[in-house]
């Protein structure tokens, strides 16, 4: 197992590569179809990455985690969101977003610095090879929150929500491997509640509003009534 | 045992309204519910009181004092919520979207229930998680465009917070670490000493960031008065009067945890935070135009009461916070329930298009108005008590700015309340209100009235020695 270490080191060093890297993509690309691949890829990455804890911490629980993660995240979830969301929404190529994508991507390196900084007062993970994981998993969370606050729509919004979760879980596996299993498993199905309620919720939004560009819903504020 | 009792009913309940059997099945089987429920955790609570150990599965599904008034406080509000239901939902004609209001409402409930139960914070993450998802059909219940608007903003907002919480309640597990207590609230306080501090106080923040979302602490606190003024009046008094609570609740869990290290100062962040709560929401209901979002921010306003309570530290100011926790249940569910009797009356929610209520719908009228004036604090009545006893332990523990800015805050909210009510219930009849006929109340939201009303009154003058301990061992639970 010794010898193993640095293999699964770096093996693991490449997961969080590709987290950190879809994390951005989630941010520049334009399309809704992209939105949802990177989102798939990042949830491989987050699913290879539990894996290798796993293998390397050993924690043999975690494995069952890794696979009920990968048949929620990259498999059911977009599944679902296809089910749910219209067609039309899906076909929709620019996705407005609050600021033009350089300016976007400069704010994510910005936050992805913070994040290492953040990193610090967090325990360091429990195993020793994920340790880059806390970093990156904060910064993932971080820029869940920018897609959140910088998307005007519907369903990018709801995978920003997914990202922030994807963060969470990438640092979380590192510091607490030893979670008990029943917690571990109601996490994966609360994002699938969460992607069938909120799927839902965008078609109803569709039909009532005439559009999933939730930027545009203002009705609600101190100064619309008389 | 009876424990579980309480958690499968509601779900029994639901499952058991989605059925299609008739108009009638639903709300009867819910009620029924909920009255049971009431009375087995009434019964829990008591033996709570009396010093009994009530346990279900140790470690993962008891019951202290804390817990137990939570408890208590869930299923009364349930019960009263699922009455006013009764005639203040019927009058939606498709039966389809009735029976999923019901199975909505009651899986609502049943996570709801099951946060003060459980013991094991990563459930209990799980538990506030299913309750914020549960909420979401409620909230959109009326299908308009705008209870469309409020339930997406409510789940984004409250959703990702809880996301956030997530990454603080895995840190936390970090705790189990240094010693051998079992990860419940219990064995972190016993933990606590060894962990480091860092540990304790980075959980801490990303909780309090996380589920501040969702108990609608200021700075994000946006979506609360959208939800809380577009969905259905039952569903805004379960919201406003204990959703936002619970959350709270698992906030305040983690004080003792964080004060038995010694070495964290988080009494600050807890009274920073609450002070802005309470002072935004304080300024905000000065200019409000809708009647159900004035009691939505007077919410907000009475979370940062509870929270800066907590954090002046104490036995008497966390005495002081329970109370205040028990008074506003109460009485904001009743404010609730009289905003929907507006709503029925008038069938607008805007505070300029509302005169002389207390003539054209005069039970309306005076719920309204003793809900605000209750809520508001005004002697005797239950908020006054509780705030003052707020007040009374801010100056006995010299904390004199703190409790300054607090009162000064409470008393521009008591006006703003008053304000505004004034203007509604009293004075000339509108003449669109004269047009139309006296609105007949469904006679269950009368009753709901009358019952949910009584307590804020008797509480005001007396308090039985059983909530008193209940209460007293609550606080202990916090300060600890």
């Amino acid at each position: 197992m010794q010898n193993l270490a640095p293999a699964l080191s770096s093996l693991n060093g490449l997961a969080a590569g590709a987290f950190l890297l879809s994390g951005f993509g989630l941010l520049a690309t334009r399309q809704m179809q992209g939105c949802v691949r990177f989102f798939r890829l990042q949830s491989l990455a987050l699913v290879g990455s539990i894996f290798l804890v796993a293998v390397g911490a050993p924690v043999p629980d975690l494995i069952a985690v890794a696979l009920l993660d990968l048949a929620i995240k990259p498999l059911l979830i977009p599944w679902l969101l296809r089910r749910y969301v219209p067609e039309e929404v899906f076909r929709r190529r620019e996705i407005e977003q609050v600021f033009n994508i350089p300016s976007s991507l400069l704010i994510a390196l910005i936050l992805t610095l913070a994040a290492y900084f953040l990193a610090t007062p967090l325990p360091l993970a429990a195993v020793a090879m994920a340790n880059i994981n806390v970093p990156v998993g904060l910064a993932g969370l971080l820029l869940g929150v920018f897609m959140l606050a910088a998307r005007r729509e519907a369903v990018p919004q709801l995978i920003g929500i997914f990202a922030i979760e994807n963060g969470s879980l990438l640092t979380g596996i590192a510091i607490a491997p030893r979670l008990p299993l029943v917690a571990e498993m109601a996490f994966p199905f609360d994002m699938l509640i969460i992607a069938l309620v909120i799927g839902i919720l965008t078609r109803i939004t569709h039909e009532r509003v005439g559009t999933t560009e939730v930027g545009a819903l203002r009705a609600l504020r101190e100064s619309s009534a008389k | 045992m009876n424990l579980f009792l309480i958690l499968v009913l509601p779900l029994v309940a639901a499952l058991i309204s989605w059925l299609p059997l008739g108009r009638r099945t639903a709300p009867i089987v819910t009620l029924l519910a909920c009255i049971v429920v009431l009375v087995l955790a009434g019964e829990a609570a008591l033996k709570v009181a009396a010093g009994a150990r009530v346990s279900a599965v140790s470690e993962w599904v008891e019951l202290d004092g804390l817990g137990a008034l939570i408890l208590g406080l869930v299923a009364i509000v349930a019960t009263a919520a699922a009455l006013f239901s009764w005639g203040y939902v019927a009058r939606e004609e498709d039966a389809g979207h009735l029976r999923r209001y019901y199975a909505n409402y009651n899986l609502f409930v049943s996570s709801m229930l099951a946060v003060p139960m459980l013991v094991e914070p990563a459930l209990v993450w799980t538990a506030v998680e299913l309750t914020t998802i549960f909420g979401i059909y409620l909230v959109a219940f009326d299908n308009t465009a705008e209870a469309v608007e409020a339930a997406w903003k409510y789940s984004v907002l409250t959703i990702m917070g809880g996301a956030i919480a997530l990454l603080g309640f895995i840190v936390l597990y970090r705790a189990t670490r240094f010693g051998l207590a079992p990860f419940s609230w219990s064995g972190l306080i016993t933990l606590a000493p060894r962990v480091p501090p860092d540990v304790l106080e980075s959980s801490f923040l990303l909780i309090l960031v996380g589920f501040g979302a969702k108990v609608g602490l200021v700075p994000l606190h946006t979506w609360l008065p959208d939800a809380h003024s577009q969905a259905p009046t039952p569903v805004c008094a379960l919201l406003s009067g204990i959703k936002t609570t619970l959350v709270l609740y698992v906030i305040l869990r983690l004080l003792p945890i964080l004060n038995a290290t010694g070495r964290i100062n988080i009494e600050l962040w807890a009274v920073v935070i609450g002070l802005i709560s309470v002072g935004i929401a304080a300024f905000l209901i000065l200019q409000v135009t809708d009647y159900k979002r004035l009691f939505a921010f007077s919410t907000v306003e009475h979370m940062g009461i509870i929270l800066t309570a907590a954090g002046l530290g104490g036995t008497a100011a966390h005495y002081g916070a329970v109370y205040q926790i028990l008074n506003h249940s109460l009485t904001k569910s009743f404010c609730f329930f009289a905003t929907g009797a507006v709503l029925l009356a008038v069938d607008t929610r805007q505070i300029a298009d509302v005169r002389g209520l207390i003539r054209t719908s005069p039970i309306a009228g005076a719920a309204l108005l003793f809900g605000g004036i209750a809520i508001a604090g005004a002697p005797p009545l239950a908020v006054f008590l509780s705030e003052f006893s707020i007040f009374r332990s801010g100056i006995a523990g010299q904390h004199y700015i703190t409790t300054g800015l607090l009162a000064a805050f409470v008393v521009v909210a008591f006006f703003g309340i008053l304000h505004h009510l004034n203007r509604m219930v009293f004075g000339e009849a509108s003449p669109a209100a004269t047009d139309s006929l006296p609105v007949r109340l469904p006679r269950s939201c009368v009753l709901t009235l009358i019952l949910a009303g009584a307590p804020i009154i008797i509480l005001g003058v007396y308090m039985p020695p059983p909530l008193h301990r209940l209460l007293q061992m609550a606080a202990e639970g916090i300060t600890r």
